[in-house]
């Protein structure tokens, strides 16, 4: 069974931090293959399971403008981790809520992590974690990875995560109809070509936005004699795009 | 009144609203929360003018004119004004 973990979240959230704290010695690094970004991955045991946890580049996005981002992008969507951490920083939420929105439309097995809250009571700033996370859909917990505030918390939640006892419905951000009837078209061509495997909504809305990175990635994905078909998909949308 | 934001001043505080932009550039700066509606602070400029820098949501954050005069917004901080 697949039990790797994913760290996400904007730079300097205290993802390594967190990282450090979860896997202590029992951790190895690197660079990811052929790109110059840091890899570190480590273990992580729990009362009931043993992990991996695999440390993403900090992004603000997960469109791929930089190798980081598209390093961080392919893990979540062509590793598929069963679950993934996105750490927030407390003091930044209304920022970096767009990368945790971007990374619930990828995946649904996701917990955000509100990171440095010990520097958000400083600053008086106060987080109501529950409705936070009745308005997302997914587990929200309060962290200071640095002063180990909340973190048996995280724990007992990715096991319950791992164990399908917490069953999430994360917030789906809804486009204009005009988009969302694009992406209904597209979706059952995606899914004759990937099934299950990936997140078909979100690679209808990729293909809207014309992300040539992506394109190609599937194409690599899903191997020499099947290309043509992605490339059909691809055609057909362009074809209502700019047709007619 | 509107303008783009390399017509500001340093420390203007500045309502962003719109960006004459598309494609990778415009989601690039949408990423990094220069988003109608969001405001920003005009922290430095270079000695020549280009880049300036901008405080978006607590990060520093440079641009070129480039990008910077594609994107509009307007001054919300007035001056000041003494009545007698
Ligand atoms: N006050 C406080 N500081 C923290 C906390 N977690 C991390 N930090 C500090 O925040 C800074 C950044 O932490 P990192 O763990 O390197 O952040 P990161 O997300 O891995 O950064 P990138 O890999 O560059 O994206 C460091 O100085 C940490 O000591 C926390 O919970 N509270
Ligand atoms: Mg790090």
């Amino acid at each position: 069974m697949n039990k790797r973990i994913a760290l996400a979240g904007n730079p300097n959230t205290g993802k390594s931090t967190l990282f450090n704290l979860l896997t202590g010695l029992k951790q190895h690094t690197g660079n990811w293959p052929g790109k110059t970004v840091a890899h570190a991955e480590g273990e992580l045991t729990t009362e009931k399971a043993t992990y991996q946890i695999i440390d993403l580049p900090g992004t603000y996005s997960l469109y791929s403008n930089s190798e980081d981002e598209e390093v961080a992008r392919n893990y979540i969507i062509f590793e598929k981790p069963a679950l993934t951490l996105v750490v927030l920083d407390a003091t930044s939420i209304e920022r970096n809520l767009n990368l945790a929105l971007q990374v619930m439309e990828m995946t649904s097995q996701v917990i955000v992590c509100i990171n440095l809250i010990d520097e958000a009571r400083r600053k008086g700033i106060e987080i109501d974690a529950k409705k936070m996370s009745e308005q997302l859909g997914v587990p929200v917990i309060l962290l200071s990875a640095r002063e180990k505030i909340g973190i048996i918390q995280l724990l007992k939640t990715i096991d319950n995560m791992m164990e399908r006892k917490i069953t999430t419905k994360p917030f789906q951000i809804a486009y204009s109809d005009e988009i969302e009837q694009k992406i209904k078209q597209l979706e059952p061509h995606i899914k004759k070509v990937f099934g299950d495997d990936l997140p078909t909504r979100w690679i209808a809305l990729r293909l809207l936005d014309n992300d040539q990175s992506l394109f190609d990635e599937l194409k690599s994905y899903l191997g020499q004699d099947k290309q043509t078909s992605i490339e059909k998909v691809i055609y057909s949308n362009k074809e209502r795009s700019y047709g007619a | 009144m509107q303008q783009t934001m390399d017509q500001f001043q340093v420390g203007d505080q500045i309502r962003i609203t719109k960006l004459e932009l598309d494609g990778v550039m415009r989601r690039r700066l949408l990423d990094l929360g220069f988003v109608p509606g969001v405001i920003v602070t005009v922290f430095q400029k270079s000695p020549l003018g280009d880049p300036i820098a901008y405080q978006v949501f607590q990060t520093i954050i440079a641009l070129r004119k480039e990008e910077s005069s594609l994107i509009y917004g307007e001054k919300i901080n007035e001056e000041v004004c003494i009545h007698e």
